[in-house]
């Protein structure tokens, strides 16, 4: 539809528009003590399935309280957890095929976990060994998997948005019934990549789901401060986007909507906007106190519509979970990620000769030369180069 | 051989590598059913439908973002970036994800397939938003090839070979070239090797390097010159990173002497590398300072324009400066 086309209301008299112009509906199916509206339409979720998200969701619960304690305890650099946004990332999982392409932005590794990650690659890679698929080369947290298709995570805020439109041509011009889906905070949203890439994705009819959370904090700075718009959905609708509005601590209602987006992604060929409105319970990073920037009723008020109780008291309603089994999960988990933890950070850290591969897909004449150099150097030296010297 | 200026030489390299690609896209803005406002992609929608050579909203972070995407999940996109003065909105997504998803990843991704073209240059009354050189922002990042055609003839074969190296390649276009720069170009499928300089005049006396539009500049120089009794070797780099160290050390060690000329201003510009590696690799051969003919420490400004550029003249008063050091 060109512009000249749009169908425009005539009026004669000077109205604006305003955020409340546009009334943007949530859906939720669940309550917060796990049951659910009597009028709600629930997704098709059977006891396998949801035993596969709610083991996904003590598994991350664990991996975050571990490794949190982890970094106090100085064992890893930096962690960030998912805590309190389980239901956004492993509902919108729990929706898409194995070979839906994620591109993640930091907070989504119960997303990965879900596809097969193993509590060995997790660890593998925040301990920087040589069993990293990322080769030891990124800060921890940024995992990624070609086998699970999801992108490595990138630090830069939102790059991965325009590229989650470029990944979802891909797939449609390879005839592939597959979605991109790309997770970003609504901190993310204010990055020109947003823009660019949502409205790429739109003109260029790109089938990729663009997954908000919208967790109330970008690091310190309130949602509040950050928009002025109706969020980040008024943003979709702006872009001639189709987009829905989610409670994002209720596991059924994101499983719900990300079913049906990718449904209308894949038959239409066009991107959708989903954003979940949860609450970030955690700090943003192990570097970051949220004391210093909100108060112990707000985190309280939020723990109460806690996402992951909310799943567990579903299942125990339907009879799918047990207390003792609940507890037995915990204590598993916490033993098989205490375990592995001290594995991984007595493997060895990768070869020095691998700082000088995948810069191209071969090492350039100069990076031989360079390499070379400075194997000379840490054998003349080699109590002050540790972790290479015995290897070289 | 066909005559062809720099543009239909860039077309036919385009229509080639679709031909031998299904994979392949080529987008931009404007680059669908107009050709690009240089008219580079002519007829491509034409020939290969719309799916494959499209239009774009008019945003280069979104562009650069989308290509990494494509590149990253198996395609080979051709990237249009309309000036180089305009790649800047898309230096975040070129710096810090193209050139690095194949290292940040372990190699479990990279962009290899991926190409960006963009005119570059001056001497056009563009000014500063029409005439940049940016290439040096780009040759400090690791990942990332940049390439530079003198020719038509040049520019076929080594588009050719960005287009299938399995690493990201920047590659400007001399854009003042574009019609002004016939030649002979070969029909059919060739590739220019990547990282190769290309020795294009032979001499004794002083090594004369440059790259894209200033090597007719350079040429020019070596010619005056010549009249004076200096033999001037004369070297097209063609690639910018990684650069052929072997072939410019060799030469400097044969003729003494080493004169670098880039458009670019002086001050962080791509000669001061060079210079360094040179003065590194060939100290005790050398008779006098390396030389740097470059653009000014400004703007690229309109008017003056002559004024700023590292012309033949100039150029040739430091080949006599350089001989009589």
């Amino acid at each position: 539809m060109s512009n000249a086309t749009l169908n425009n209301e005539i009026v004669h008299s000077v109205n604006f528009l305003d955020k409340e112009s546009l009334t943007i509906p949530m859906l939720k199916v669940m309550k917060a003590d796990g049951t659910v509206y009597q009028d709600a339409v629930l997704p098709n979720i059977d006891e396998t399935l949801a035993k596969r998200i709610y083991d996904t969701c003590v598994f991350t619960r664990v991996l975050d309280e571990r490794m949190l304690g982890a970094q106090r305890q100085g064992r890893i650099s930096f962690y960030m957890t998912c805590t309190g946004e389980e239901a956004a990332v492993i509902g919108s999982a729990a929706a898409l095929d194995d070979k839906d392409v994620i591109l993640a932005q930091y907070r989504e590794h119960a997303a990965l976990r879900y596809r097969g990650f193993t509590t060995e690659q997790f660890m593998n890679q925040m301990f920087s060994n040589e069993k990293d698929l990322g080769k030891g080369r990124q800060m921890p947290i940024h995992y990624g998997s070609a086998d699970l298709c999801y992108h490595t995570v990138s630090s830069p805020l939102g790059t991965q948005i325009p590229q989650a439109t470029g990944v979802g041509y891909s797939l449609k011009m390879n005839g592939q019934k597959n979605v991109a889906v790309c997770y970003f905070g609504e901190g993310a949203a204010s990055e020109g990549d947003f823009h660019a890439g949502m409205n790429m994705a739109a003109t260029l009819k790109s089938p990729t789901i663009f997954f908000c959370r919208n967790n109330g904090y970008a690091i310190s700075t309130p949602a509040e401060e950050q928009f002025k718009g109706n969020g980040i959905a008024s943003r979709g609708v702006g872009y001639g986007m189709h987009t829905i509005r989610v409670d994002g601590n209720d596991m059924l209602a994101v499983f719900a909507a990300t079913q049906a987006a990718r449904d209308f992604a894949l038959e239409n060929n066009a991107p959708v906007l989903i954003e979940a409105m949860s609450y970030r319970l955690g700090a943003h990073s192990s570097s970051d106190d949220p004391s210093g920037y909100r108060t112990k009723e707000e985190e309280d008020a939020w723990r109460d519509q806690d996402p992951v109780l909310r799943f567990k008291n579903w299942m125990l309603h339907k009879g799918w979970l047990t207390e003792a089994q609940d507890a037995e999960m915990y204590k598993q988990y916490r033993e098989e990620v205490l375990a592995q933890v001290k594995v991984s950070e007595k493997i060895d850290v990768p070869a020095l000769d691998e700082i000088i591969e995948d810069v191209y897909d071969t090492p350039t004449p100069a990076l031989k030369k360079q390499l070379d150099e400075l194997k000379t150097h840490i054998r003349k030296y080699p109590e002050s180069y540790p972790k290479s010297s015995g290897r070289i | 051989m066909a005559q062809m200026n720099m543009l239909q030489a860039i077309n036919d390299a385009l229509a080639i590598a679709m031909k031998s690609d299904d994979k392949m896209l080529v987008f931009g803005e404007d680059v669908g059913h107009f050709g690009g406002v240089f008219r580079a992609t002519s007829g491509l929608k034409e020939q290969f439908g719309s799916d494959r050579c499209f239009n774009t909203p008019l945003t280069e972070q979104g562009i650069a973002g989308f290509a990494n995407g494509l590149a990253a999940n198996g395609h080979t996109p051709v990237a249009e970036i309309q000036f180089a003065d305009y790649i800047f909105p898309a230096f975040d997504q070129i710096v810090n994800e193209s050139a690095k998803f194949r290292y940040r990843s372990g190699n479990e991704f990279n962009v290899g397939g991926l190409t960006f073209r963009s005119p570059y240059g001056g001497g056009i009354a563009g000014g500063h938003y029409h005439s940049q050189s940016p290439e040096a922002y780009f040759t400090q990042t690791p990942g990332l090839k940049v390439v530079i055609p003198r020719n038509p003839e040049q520019a076929k074969g080594l588009l050719l070979a960005s287009i299938r190296d399995k690493n990201p390649v920047i590659f400007f276009e001399p854009k003042r070239l574009y019609r002004a720069s016939v030649g002979e170009v070969p029909e059919g499928d060739y590739q220019h090797e990547l990282g190769k300089a290309d020795v294009v005049q032979k001499g004794t006396d002083i090594t004369v390097l440059a790259w894209g539009a200033q090597m007719e500049i350079v040429e020019n120089a070596a010619e005056r010159a010549a009249k004076d009794g200096i033999s001037c070797e004369i070297i097209d780099l063609r690639c910018l990173s990684p650069w052929d160290v072997e072939t410019v050390a060799a030469s400097v060690k044969k003729t003494g002497r080493l004169l670098i000329n880039h458009e670019a201003p002086l001050t962080g510009g791509f000669a001061g590398e060079i210079a360094a590696t040179i003065q590194q690799e060939c100290f005790l051969h050398l008779e006098s300072p390396i030389s740097r003919v470059c653009g000014l420490d400004t703007p690229y400004p309109l008017i003056h324009e002559k004024e700023y550029m590292p012309d033949a003249l100039k150029t040739y008063e430091a080949i006599k400066a350089t001989m009589d050091y």
